[in-house]
């Protein structure tokens, strides 16, 4: 694909159109760059951004969603708890894309509980994890997601096993698992696109080191360490329904196409070995061995483009409920004649 | 109750025969299936005219702990809980003794002929009912015994008071929906108890209850179900909810007649959204989030979930989200007992959260006033763009309840200052989310999907100034917590006020909340009997209006009466009336039961008495 990072896109918006504000975060955070990534990845799908809604919890990777998107409104909620937020807004009008940032602090503990809930519900929303494994904002805790035996200034050594956060989301039946690293932007942003087209919630767990608190090379969230240990699945595009003359482009055998809800197509080619991000028992074991190699693997973990949405349960009216006129709302007086004579 | 029933002075002088006028508890177990017979005498009165209301005092249990349904029967109209029974049904062989000590001199106990205990009572006239035998009689299939022998109180009960079988067959017909075969075999069983107690039973007691004119204008139901419809009626468009004792039958009301009610009549499709959460923390923030989408946004709960929403309670007031919030309140603090009645959580609604919060809070005293502030709550929620807690509670809630019939809101829908597209074309003037563009406290609201350029706004519980960027400019704080407080303060006059019941040269002011009121009619109009005037302010909503400090300043002594240990409604007063405080005097206490109007009666005697000693 052609780099449209400059160019005026099909709805006649450019890359700066997709910006938010200034970032505050330090310089060479993991999260501006996926800032950029979600600026990038909305700016080549033309999405409008007036039709695109974003939250946050509380924390480093929640103070991002004011650094793009800035002609979209959002709502920064709790500790943990934006994916109920998120929820309840998603009804206001459900032809909007909802987009979630949460960190490995708001995530892994407070907000495991609800992160779970989210993805069995299956609520149509791209839920990304910028996971560094550290507490930034209060400088340089433990998180949940820490590997054992990390050590960190001031906090001494980590004696517990983390929460693998694809592994939560997998056993949880989510229907989209990723993970990636922020020290691979192309594929942060292949798998965003993929992610935003999918039909119910997509778990993006992205390692995005921290540079003030945990980027010691040897660590696990470092961008050392992901560069030496990362180890993609696959190399993966994303092909929207428009330009289905691309799919010819790529040679037959080397790759895995899944087609998601909308009509677009997410082409895998395979790399060192064959991987079915469909069977949900090859994710759970591509996890495992992960963790017990040293590997970051990353890419297009697991996917059910055909899971019902929470949406599919509710039988709700075309019409966005935030714009039904209040007329609507009210039954009849008629009705509560009715009720009042059925109460005797 | 209102005026309708004035007490008939002559009437209640007749002490030889006491006719529309007692209080009957039945005693069983719990998940012994008595709800269907108690509902059906309780309906079975109120369809013979006869003003009725139930009480349902059940344990925190799903089978086997003793449970008591009080029905009160009232030809003056008196609706509140009494402390002592005039007649009880005794079905549990556990309680037996204990709850004949609750009998009145002269009472009644009918008694299952198969418990086998002494009558400690002489002063109690005691019929046994052949239930096992009777049961045997009619071949109830085994499986239905235990539920049957039910029926087998209803029908000796009805036989020895003189409740009209015909309206009985009736009450049942409607009860099983029209099902007409389940009715017949249940009515067979009463008819049977009946006539057994017609050929073997002596009457010995003065109780008995006589047609009265039709009650028209009222129906029965409970707190809940009104709360819901008022919701329903109100616009809802979507709740969020986590099941919780006494609250979970509010949302279920919603599962069950949105539906009905709500569908697009074009399309078919509805207009709503009711999602089960996780949990408290998970059912508010989905309001919220619903609430800020531009949604009649709602959830119900009671003391533990509303703790547990603390938080959210607090964004929604700071980021001024509107939302409707249901405290059906239990007996706290911590667990407590959930199956029992208190207003023990207005200080926690009225300041709920961290920081400086203040919530609106209306307080409904009856089932059709649940109706009504289920959907003013979403007017005002829109209105002042925050949050709005109904606050009920479980006697109100659960029980059924005699009440006024539903009335149709008399207003249409107010959405609040709500701009779309259209909206922000008009305006010229620098809007911004959080600007107070009227200087009435209440800024102009977008939501999310409205498409104009200068719609969309960063909405965010840290500091943020007028157009919603963050800020920690201590003047920008300080300058929007201001307004906040000022839109808390034009509030006042908008909420429902007070309802005040006076009397003649009254010096002495009641003052109460809720479902108490009904507890306060009644001491009121006995408490003249004995020479004491006294006049009577509910509080319906707070902040309190005006009239609430005219009503403090034109008693020489106000008695603040509610279900909580430490006086909190009286705690508030004091607070917005510091230079009245000794106006004000807290009669509170709490130990999960209704309040009576004996207790009204003899506590405000007893500190009159103080004042003239």
């Amino acid at each position: 694909m052609t780099d449209a990072r400059n160019d005026v896109n099909q709805i006649g918006l450019t890359r700066s159109d997709y910006r938010g504000e200034r970032s505050t975060l330090c310089p060479g955070c993991g999260h501006n760059t996926i800032s950029a990534q979600i600026i990038s990845a909305c700016h080549e799908m033309d999405l409008d951004p007036t039709k695109i809604v974003k939250f946050s919890g509380i924390g480093c990777s929640s103070k991002s969603p004011t650094y793009f998107l800035g002609q979209s409104f959002g709502f920064n909620g709790l500790h943990g708890r934006m994916p109920s937020l998120a929820l309840g807004a998603a009804f206001g009008d459900t032809t909007m894309k909802v987009l979630g940032v949460s960190g490995d602090g708001d995530t892994a503990s407070i907000g495991l509980g609800q992160f779970k809930h989210l993805i069995r519900r299956n609520l149509p929303m791209v839920y990304i994890v910028e996971n560094n494994g550290v507490y930034g904002l209060t400088k340089g805790q433990f998180s949940a997601t820490a590997e054992k035996g990390l050590e960190l200034k001031h906090q001494g050594k980590n004696p517990f096993l983390p929460i693998d956060i694809a592994k939560e989301a997998l056993i949880g039946n989510a229907s989209f698992v990723a993970r990636s690293f922020a020290g691979d932007p192309k594929q942060v942003r292949e798998l965003l696109k993929a992610a935003l087209s999918h039909n119910g919630t997509s778990v993006l767990d992205i390692i995005s080191p921290c540079v003030s608190f945990n980027n010691r090379e040897d660590t696990l969230h470092s961008y050392q360490w992901g560069r030496q240990h990362q180890a993609p699945l696959h190399d993966i595009s994303y092909v929207p329904t428009r330009n289905a003359i691309i799919l010819d482009e790529f040679e037959e055998g080397e790759t895995k196409e899944v087609t998601l809800h909308d009509g677009s197509v997410v082409i895998l080619k395979k790399l060192e070995h064959d991987y079915d991000p469909t069977d949900k028992w090859q994710a759970l074991k591509i996890l495992e061995e992960a963790e017990n190699n040293n590997w970051l693997v990353t890419g297009l973990i697991y996917v059910d483009p055909d899971q019902p949405s929470l949406y599919d349960y509710l039988n709700l009216t075309e019409e966005p409920l935030n714009r039904i006129e209040a007329d609507k709302l009210r039954p009849s007086a008629e009705t509560l004649d009715r009720i009042n004579q059925s109460m005797v | 109750m209102k005026k309708d029933f004035e007490p008939d002075q002559a009437n209640s002088r007749q002490k030889a025969d006491k006719v529309n006028d007692f209080c009957m508890t039945v005693c069983s177990v719990n998940g012994s299936g008595s709800a269907t017979a108690n509902s059906t005498l309780l309906r079975s009165l109120f369809h013979m005219g006869i003003p009725v209301s139930g009480k349902n005092i059940f344990p925190s249990n799903i089978k086997g702990l003793p449970t008591w349904f009080s029905i009160r029967v009232s030809k003056d109209g008196y609706l509140a809980r009494v402390a002592h029974d005039d007649i009880i049904v005794q079905m549990n062989p556990m309680t037996f003794e204990k709850d004949l000590d609750y009998d009145v001199p002269g009472g009644v106990v009918f008694y299952a002929d198969h418990i086998d205990m002494p009558i400690h009572r002489e002063d109690v006239v005691a019929y046994p009912m052949a239930v096992k035998d009777l049961i045997k009689e009619a071949n109830v299939p085994r499986d239905l015994r235990d539920y049957m022998e039910n029926m087998i109180y209803v029908g000796v009960v009805s036989q020895m008071l003189g409740i009209d079988l015909d309206v009985l067959h009736d009450v049942l017909l409607r009860q099983f929906h029209k099902k007409q075969t389940v009715a017949e075999s249940n009515f067979e069983i009463v008819k049977l108890a009946a006539d057994w107690a017609k050929d073997n039973l002596e009457k010995k007691d003065q109780y008995r209850v006589e047609t009265m004119p039709p009650l028209d204008d009222y129906i029965m139901t409970d707190g809940n179900t009104a709360g819901a419809l008022g919701a329903i009626y109100g616009g809802f468009q979507f709740c969020g909810w986590y099941p919780i004792t006494p609250a979970s039958s509010l949302a279920e009301s919603l599962v069950t007649f949105a539906p009905r009610l709500r569908k697009d009549p074009e399309t078919g499709k509805n207009n709503f959204a009711i999602v089960q959460a996780e949990d408290e923390l998970a059912s508010i923030g989905m309001a919220v989030g619903a609430g800020w989408a531009g949604l009649r946004s709602m959830t119900a709960s009671s003391g533990p979930g509303i703790s547990l929403m603390t938080e959210y309670m607090s964004l929604a007031y700071y980021s001024e989200v509107p939302l409707v919030l249901w405290d059906v309140q239990r007996v706290g603090p911590s667990t407590g007992l959930p199956t029992r009645t208190a207003q023990g959580d207005l200080t926690l609604n009225y300041f709920l959260g961290h920081g400086d919060t203040n919530h609106l809070i209306l307080i409904p005293s009856s089932v059709s006033e649940c109706f009504d502030f289920g959907w003013q709550a979403f007017d005002l929620a829109e209105e002042f763009q925050t949050p709005v807690i109904v606050l009920s509670d479980l006697d109100l809630g659960m029980n059924l309840w005699m009440t006024e019939k539903f009335e149709y809101p008399d207003q249409p829908i107010n959405r609040g200052k709500t701009l779309w597209e259209e909206d922000l074309d008009k305006i010229t003037k620098d809007w911004g989310r959080y600007v107070d563009l009227d200087g009435d406290g209440v800024p102009y609201r977008t939501v999310m999907g409205n498409r104009h350029e200068r719609a969309p706004y960063f909405a965010r519980g840290t500091g943020h100034d007028e157009f919603g960027n963050y800020s920690e400019d201590p003047d920008v704080w300080r300058r929007i917590l201001d307004r906040l407080k000022l839109k808390f303060e034009n509030a006042r006059e908008r909420l429902p006020k007070p309802a005040v019941r006076k009397f003649e040269g009254a010096k002495i002011g009641l003052i109460a909340m809720g479902s108490t009121e009904h507890a306060v009619i009644e001491a009121q109009d006995k408490l003249l009997q004995v020479g004491i005037s006294t006049d009577f302010m509910r509080i319906r909503a707070l902040p309190f209006s005006i009239e609430v400090e005219e009503f403090v300043r034109g008693h020489d002594r106000n008695y603040v009466l509610e279900l909580n240990r430490d006086g909190q409604l009286h705690q508030i007063l004091t607070l917005d009336y510091c230079d009245m405080t000794h106006r004000l005097i807290s009669l509170s206490y709490i130990d999960g039961l209704p309040m009576t109007a004996g207790y009204v009666i003899e506590s405000v005697v007893e500190k009159e008495r103080e004042y003239h000693d």
